[in-house]
């Protein structure tokens, strides 16, 4: 992998007198090109960090790993040109990421940019990318009003759904197991006081509603929480069979341990980012088994369980079970339409709304510039998070409930 | 007094510096708008910090304040009105916790202006979750980056005419005679409080308004992003740096000190954190006084009028 050398772009900063030199920009014809400059801002620290360097930055480096091993992104005429990546660390700062931005676009002049981590950043940079007439394939953003900024960027495209639909889908598992006398139609809900939590839990109150069931317990708790005692027990105590979370991946691991403590066993245990890490699953052992969270992978996708052991192999971890093959197939869709258009960013963008693709999740086409085929709902069987909802798409499984109780340890 | 070239000299540069939208690069433009933004907030800690010695990291939490009363507002009032409440919010903030609080001296002080900032921080997020029922808010305005940095440029210079004014008013002598000893201060009957709370006030007021200016460039605007305490740490240090007493002193250390972040992370993202704790370091211990200050000892231009600096031992001594 070429990593970044060349960030020859502020070398003049000690001569900032000639800051007027630079009103003009100058472009590479096809003729001299040696490669193809792809760049990105992503948290290499700061609090942002986890989530991105788990979705996000293993996934670009094994995608640029991939096409330069293979000779680099192939141009319509057929011919091969090597990725050079210029790399940013925004450092979780709004401010940084924006900035980041505009030195990729007009210092660095990159070809590509791929896009920041998070749902806030996404939104940050659109309108730059949107101005610099750049594709943005936002994938670690889960946001409701995709429609409306498709509208107003119509270069962006966004691939990993609302709060509403993964809300929907939890809905209706439960609408339905309780309609099968699985369980009774109520539940207790929790949510983190954060970004996910808040918009998930908005998203649910209507849902949960519209699906019959009944909200008994809705308690929203500050992010960074770790003792769940008392909200477990009023849980419990609330008569509810199924139980769901909209947390962050600390309290996810800490409700799993406390429910276990606590003997607190919910016909449908439900959590939010963290559950569909492959750590999850092996540190949970058989006690994993049953609970359920968003995403969810097809184990039968060929494509899809190549990527995990490449991932694997290069990362030395293996992929989240969510997002992770979302960010490498959009990735797959932009190298696949350079293939198809060249180096031109508004064909590029064409094809990517127009063109269908086959990546490591499947048959990729996009609607309105959005993902609608999405695992919405995962749950662990048998030591696989394996995706239950939409039960209409191939590859999903039928969940098994109700949830086993807690295995002594 | 050199005053007589200064001025023109002053008023060349700020036509250059206004009319640099016009020729520049977006790449530089967003360069400038950092600048302006960082010479305006060293420059309004300065004001009140430089000159009194209490040193405050309640920076963002005033700079939060402005970018969350336009994305508040933004859609249901015409701008101006916007920016007019936001200062207001922030004159409010300001007056409170400047009367509960500015009592307490030396490191209480800093601590209490660290946590003021983490409070407004909770009590956004705990407003937005559960009266409001969601978090992240959008800003969408119609403002290209030239139109913000415009507006930061005005306001930078405004800041800059206040401080001149603020140091040849009566209120600038009572800040020298506070500065050098309050019980002096207070004998010879200038209001003590009076006289800090409104210095802290106009402070926060600048605060708040570059906040809220620089807050349509982030489209989102979430509480983790606009409060933080990064931008209170920088703030600081760039007008230690410059030199915290002196009218100039706080533009001249952000204008290098913007620069050279800039750099370091484009050229050393991965080590940026560390460089950027070794140069805290260093500029603390070698600069105690800033570079103006330095700069003075060298060639002895310091006037007889002496300044208090806000010096990086610490506050209220």
């Amino acid at each position: 992998m070429m990593t970044a050398t060349r960030r020859h772009a502020l070398r003049y900063f000690g001569a900032s007198a000639i800051v007027f030199a630079t009103a003009a920009p100058f472009a590479a014809t096809a003729q001299d090109r040696t490669s193809v400059k792809i760049g990105y801002a992503i948290s290499k620290t700061g609090g942002n960090a986890g989530g991105a360097g788990i979705t996000t930055l293993p996934n670009y480096q094994l995608w640029i790993k991939d096409v330069n091993d293979a000779g680099g992104l192939e141009l319509p005429d057929g011919t091969r040109l090597p990725i050079e990546v210029i790399e940013y660390d925004d450092r979780s700062s709004a401010e940084e990421v924006v900035r980041s931005i505009e030195r990729l676009a007009t210092q660095d002049e990159v070809d590509f940019m791929l896009p920041p981590w998070g749902t806030g950043f996404n939104l940050a940079v659109a309108p730059l990318f949107d101005r610099f007439g750049y594709p943005q394939l936002a994938v670690s953003a889960v946001t409701d009003k995709a429609p409306e900024f498709v509208k107003r960027w119509d270069k962006s495209f966004w691939l990993l759904g609302g709060g509403h639909d993964y809300t929907d889908a939890l809905a209706k598992v439960l609408s339905t197991a309780s309609s099968e006398g699985t369980i009774n139609s109520k539940v207790a809900m929790i949510s983190v006081a954060d970004g996910f939590g808040i918009d998930l839990v908005t998203a649910a109150r209507p849902a949960m509603k519209d699906a019959g069931i009944e909200v008994v317990y809705d308690v929203t708790y500050p992010a960074g929480t770790t003792d769940f005692t008392s909200i477990l027990n009023d849980a419990a105590a609330s008569g509810a069979d199924s139980f769901v979370a909209f947390s962050y991946p600390p309290e996810t691991f800490a409700l799993t341990q406390q429910a276990q403590i606590a003997n607190f066993n919910p016909k449908v245990l439900y959590l939010g980012v963290g559950t569909g890490f492959p750590m999850y699953g092996a540190n949970n052992g058989a006690n994993a088994e049953g609970i359920m969270s968003l995403g969810g992978i097809d184990y039968s996708n060929e494509e899809n369980m190549a990527y995990r052991k490449r991932h694997e192999e290069l990362t030395g971890q293996a992929p989240d079970l969510w997002g992770s093959v979302i960010t490498y197939s959009s990735l797959q869709m932009l190298q696949e339409a350079i293939k198809r258009r060249g180096l031109d960013r508004d064909a590029v963008s064409d094809e990517l709304s127009n063109g269908t693709f086959q990546t490591a999740s499947g048959e990729i086409k996009l609607e309105d510039n959005q993902l609608r085929t999405l695992w919405l709902t995962g749950q662990w069987q048998d030591g696989e998070y394996v995706a239950v909802a939409p039960a209409d798409r191939e590859g999903a499984k039928a969940p098994k409930l109700p949830k086993a109780a807690w295995q002594g340890q | 007094m050199k005053l007589t070239y200064g001025i023109p000299a002053a008023l060349a540069a700020l036509v250059v510096l206004a009319c640099a939208p016009l020729f520049v690069g977006p790449y530089w433009l967003g360069l400038l708008i950092g600048l302006a933004g960082y010479v305006t907030l060293a420059s309004a800690w300065a004001l009140f910090s430089g000159r009194t010695g209490y040193v405050s990291l309640a920076t963002v939490a005033f700079f939060g304040i402005g970018a969350y009363t336009v994305a508040v507002l933004s859609e249901a009032m015409p701008y101006p009105v916007v920016l007019l409440v936001a200062a207001g919010i922030g004159l409010g903030v300001a007056l409170l916790v400047g009367l509960a609080t500015l009592r307490l001296e030396g490191v209480y002080f800093v601590v209490f202006s660290f946590g003021l900032a983490e409070l407004v921080r909770q009590l956004v997020t705990w407003y937005e979750t559960s009266i409001n029922g969601t978090l992240g808010r959008y800003i969408f305005l119609d403002f290209g980056p030239e139109h913000i940095y415009w507006q930061l440029l005005a306001l930078a210079v405004v800041t800059l005419l206040l401080t001149w004014w603020i140091g040849r008013s009566r209120l600038g002598l009572a800040l020298k005679v506070i500065a050098d000893d309050e019980t002096v201060a207070s004998h010879i009957g200038i209001n003590i409080a009076w006289t800090k709370i409104t210095l802290f006030a106009v402070s926060a007021v600048i605060m708040t308004l570059v906040g809220a200016i620089q807050s349509p460039r982030w489209t989102y605007v979430e509480p983790a992003i606009v409060f933080n305490p990064t931008v209170s740490f920088m703030t600081l240090i760039m007008a230690l740096f410059g030199g915290a007493g002196r009218l100039w002193g706080p533009a001249l250390g952000a204008i290098p000190l913007f620069l050279l972040f800039e750099w370091l992370s484009a050229n050393f993202p991965d080590h940026y954190s560390i460089l950027l704790g070794l140069l805290f370091i260093i500029i603390v211990f070698l600069l105690p006084r800033g570079v103006v200050g330095l700069f003075d000892d060298r060639f002895g231009t310091r006037r007889a009028e002496v300044q208090p600096a806000a010096s990086g031992e610490g506050a209220g001594k």
